[in-house]
């Protein structure tokens, strides 16, 4: 669930990013069934500067950990855009993804619309999520 | 010298559940040493076969990443904390 405020901060960060890669992570609470609330997006630097990868730069990392942590939540997940292709994880995305508890978020440029999907990663395994718009 | 070692959510299940443990050492590689004592499965999580820093591990030591404080040789002291996260990266390919 993320409130249009944050999904505009998101999206507005990876537009800004373009044409590399941009990233940043996601602050928020734990729901039941396994969802989560967005409560604070953090964008990042990209440190490695691509159009096809990305790595959230380590020190905005600890910066976002210790603001989340702050504010009574948590990092729940993770944002990055794919460029120039679907908002899939790809392999690289899968075989690297940190945490199986954390949500992640593609926004693609593919087509001229953005598109935002979100995706649970967990020992190789690859679900989808819906991302419930909270007005 | 005892530092505070922060946990991320991913590694606190090898460290009894715990977000935060105390160890001990003057260095960051002895006070993984102790950590590793005391929590025999963050071993893998935190150094490779060869004993060198996990590259998909980022360590703090306070605000600064180790990496240019002398990686597992930069001096811990008293107070110090150390805080572990995970290294967040993907790619197209």
């Amino acid at each position: 669930m993320i409130g249009k405020k944050f999904l505009a901060q998101m999206v507005c960060h990876c537009l800004d990013g373009l044409p590399l890669e941009a990233c940043g992570v996601l602050g928020g609470v734990a729901l039941e069934g396994g969802s989560a609330e967005v409560r604070a997006v953090y964008p990042t630097g990209n440190t490695a500067s691509s159009a096809r990868l990305y790595e959230v730069e380590p020190r905005d990392l600890l910066r976002a950990d210790r603001d989340a942590e702050a504010s009574g939540t948590q990092l729940v997940g993770v944002y990055h855009s794919h460029t120039h292709t679907d908002a899939k994880p790809s392999p690289t995305d899968i075989r690297q993804a940190p945490d199986p508890d954390w949500h992640y978020v593609l926004v693609s440029f593919r087509d001229v619309e953005p598109s935002v999907r979100s995706w649970r990663i967990r020992d190789g395994a690859v679900e989808e999520e819906p991302v419930v718009l909270e007005w | 010298m005892s530092v505070a070692v922060r946990l991320p959510a991913i590694l606190r299940p090898a460290a009894g559940g715990e977000s935060t443990v105390e160890a001990e050492g003057a260095t960051v590689g002895e006070v993984f040493e102790d950590l590793i004592r005391r929590h025999p499965a963050l071993k893998d999580q935190l150094l490779t076969g060869d004993g060198d820093l996990h590259r998909h591990l980022n360590v703090f030591l306070n605000d600064d990443d180790i990496r240019y404080l002398g990686k597992l040789d930069a001096k811990v002291g008293d107070d110090d904390t150390l805080t572990l996260m995970p290294a967040v990266a993907g790619g197209v390919r």
